[in-house]
């Protein structure tokens, strides 16, 4: 006789990841306010080491990538693997690990980089016992998603899984790749390449923790929420299955568009332009998949903020994407390389792609989480009309900015003189711009509606017991429940009904 | 699944990374660069401690735009002691790759003290705590010994002279700066002494005049 299987989702975890989103999020960001002011008024490092723009620099650049997109990323591979595998996550214990180990990782970093203890290479600064311990917690992410894929009750992998499973793989690659040091200290390493090497191991990385990191995880996110929340079918399944194993082979490739007309070989400088320019169709390849998935819901579009952060994302992705391989190019490359150009660009995706991604699942996800309704449609609305001014604002002073004092610095008199040869005025024609960018700043206050959002959800059993079965009960409820049920049978039954059943 | 997506995540990074670390051509050696002193390895520890790179680049392509303000461009085999490399993304600051010998060691303390008091209109913050603070030199022996292990070629035994070779150093750029007329009690044992060192250093190997720092 066939057999009703029980089990459950660890939503737990998932909450967990998603408060760590939120708190590091606004650390991160509001850390990003701090030097993007510290530019304009170098005195506010008040002449204290740890709090000066060399040392928050790397700090701002690890919160937002690791802990922030990082708890995002994981906040949704652990709630749409489980329902996409129809399994609860392998290991409670595994999970529980990646979890408290993520977060001391990011409160390790918050207390060395300040303290100048750093390896340097950009967005792998922690030094090497940070390094083992991001090792440790990454294999252990990595085995209990694996034992939850090998314990899976449905047949098929959806594409999301293979963006999570090519994102693991590559990351480990990267970073053990990247992080081959020889330690002095505990706290001191040189790396064991050099130079030129040096530089293109650190691309390859760099580059790629962007592509997977900041992209693929963001792609499997994409493609389980996107359809979830326009209640859509993915537009093309082959399409993305195709651009899937295009993306993961073109971008590795990409890296040393970073490096050109320096003195790394030409032929090496010619790869990475290449790759980068075929890299586009990929990438928009997700990006129309994307929002061809909302084909038909695109008058929800106009209500629905959840919506509106994912399009926006999408929209960000693309022309992050369309710009990429054409800063890529080496006559472009000429003039945006060490501008704010540069800036402006990975502030596109960052804020657009992935931030606006992450506004978009947590809004989708949190009501879910708790059994609730959003708190106010309204305030979400408000986050993501300001959020949006905020990139705007962020991303055109920076822009105009690159393309100033680039050509400033280019520029030549008709005798044959630099025409600004003090470079400093190159800088002081640029600081409206700079402040500008502060107010893009405001990007980071309306993320407290997420707060709000949750902190709503107090009164939200009542409300939904007033319209529903009431989904999720509060443990004092179980205990009153139990002691109802505590009949016969005993009460272990009664704990059996509230507990495990879940009135 | 897994087996493909690393096959194919690894193909590119392989052709691309090998030969970059097997084949010597690919980085040009040249003569007259040679590994930095016990005292400049310091300071460029302190440059990395700062995040000097977050503003400064050291790479000056090859631009008559850039070759005009900096100097000679930049050469691969300049590098091969570089550990970790400093090129840098961003130059909120000038490239300092030719920056070696371009001041004086006055105006390199006076400006990292108030940059400003130099460069009025500067953003460059300062950095006070380089002329207050003592150079910790206790490290110099295991790091000459790391680096010579992954291949910077420091002679047999040199660790062990290595702090006495940093005091000299030291010695030497601190009564440089007392004959500009900045005075200080034990200003040889700051670290400052050793960030001049480094900045007086860079870019100098391959210029044809002698060296203001040796």
């Amino acid at each position: 006789m066939a057999q009703v299987e029980k089990f459950h989702y660890d939503n737990a975890i998932v909450r967990n990841f998603a408060y760590a989103t939120m708190i590091w999020g606004l650390v991160g960001m509001l850390v990003g306010l701090i030097i993007a002011l510290q530019l304009i008024f170098p005195q506010l490092n008040l002449g204290i080491a740890e709090v000066s723009y060399g040392r928050l620099r790397p700090l701002h650049t690890n919160a937002v990538i690791f802990a922030f997109v990082g708890n995002g990323i994981f906040t949704g591979v652990y709630y749409s693997l489980q329902r996409l595998l129809k399994a609860r996550m392998f290991s409670k214990v595994l999970s529980n690990f990646h979890f408290w180990g993520w977060q001391a990782i990011i409160v390790a970093a918050a207390l060395t980089l300040p303290l100048g203890l750093t390896s340097l290479h950009e967005y792998a600064e922690l030094e090497w016992p940070i390094d083992l311990a991001i090792a440790l917690v990454w294999i252990g992410f990595g085995i209990n998603m694996f034992g939850t894929i090998l314990k899976r009750r449905e047949n098929h992998l959806y594409v999301a899984i293979w963006f999570y499973i090519a994102t693991w793989v590559t990351v480990t690659v990267l970073h053990v790749g990247n992080n081959l040091e020889l330690p002095v200290s505990a706290f001191k390493s040189y790396p064991v390449f050099a130079g030129v090497q040096d530089a293109l191991i650190q691309w390859w990385y760099g580059h790629n923790a962007v592509a997977f990191f900041l992209t693929t995880p963001y792609l499997g996110l994409m493609y389980y929420f996107l359809p979830k929340a326009a209640n859509r079918p993915v537009y093309s399944y082959k399409l993305s299955i195709i651009h899937f194993w295009a993306l993961i082979f073109i971008y590795i490739w990409a890296g040393p568009h970073h490096l050109l007309y320096t003195s790394l070989p030409d032929w090496a400088q010619s790869l990475g332009t290449v790759f980068s320019v075929m890299l586009i169709a990929p990438s928009w390849g997700g990006m129309l998949n994307g929002l061809l998935t909302l084909r038909g819901a695109w008058d929800r579009v106009r209500q629905d903020p959840i919506l509106k952060f994912m399009v926006v994302a999408v929209t960000a992705y693309g022309m992050s994407t369309f710009e990429g391989p054409m800063l890529s190019l080496k006559s472009v490359n000429a003039i945006s390389h060490f501008t704010d150009w540069t800036i402006g660009h990975v502030h596109i995706g960052a804020l657009g792609w992935n931030g606006f991604l992450t506004f978009g699942m947590l809004y989708w996800l949190i009501p879910r989480l708790f059994s609730t309704k959003l708190y106010s449609e309204k305030l979400a609305n408000t986050h993501f009309w300001i959020g949006t001014l905020g990139i705007m604002f962020y991303a055109i002073p920076l822009y105009w900015a690159g393309w100033t004092q680039s050509l400033m610095w280019k520029e030549f008199t008709p005798d044959g003189f630099l025409k600004y040869g003090n470079f400093l005025e190159t800088v002081t024609q640029i600081l409206p711009m700079y402040a500008m960018r502060v107010v893009g700043g405001t990007y980071i206050w309306p993320e407290i509606s997420l707060w709000y959002t949750i902190w709503s959800r107090r009164s939200a059993p009542a409300r939904s017991l007033a319209t529903k079965q009431p989904k999720r009960l509060h443990w004092l409820a179980r205990m009153a429940c139990t002691k109802a049920n505590t009949g016969t049978a005993g009460w272990k039954e009664g704990l059996f009904k509230c507990f495990y059943l879940r009135p | 699944m897994l087996l493909l997506a690393t096959i194919a995540i690894l193909i590119g990074g392989i052709i691309e990374i090998f030969p970059m670390v097997m084949i010597e051509s690919n980085v040009p050696r040249i003569e007259s660069v040679k590994p930095y002193t016990p005292l400049e390895l310091a300071g460029r520890d302190m440059y990395i401690r700062e995040g000097c790179v977050g503003c400064h680049s050291q790479m000056v392509r090859p631009f008559r735009s850039e070759t005009e303000r900096y100097g000679e461009y930049s050469k691969s085999g300049e590098y091969i002691y570089d550990r970790p490399f400093l090129w840098g993304s961003k130059r909120t600051g000038p490239d300092l790759q030719r920056v070696g010998g371009k001041y004086p060691d006055s105006w390199h303390f006076n400006h990292m003290l108030e940059p400003q008091s130099i460069s009025p209109g500067s953003i460059m913050p300062p950095y006070p705590w380089m002329i207050r603070d003592e150079l910790s030199l206790d490290l110099l022996p295991k790091k000459i010994k790391a680096l010579r292990t992954l291949g910077t070629p420091y002679p047999e035994g040199y660790e062990q002279i290595a702090i006495a070779d940093a005091q000299k150093q030291a010695e030497r750029v601190a009564g440089r700066l007392k004959k500009d007329g900045i005075e200080m009690d034990g200003l040889e044992k700051k670290e400052i002494i050793a960030m001049i060192a480094y900045l007086q250093r860079l870019g100098t190997d391959i210029k044809p005049k002698a060296q203001a720092t040796k």
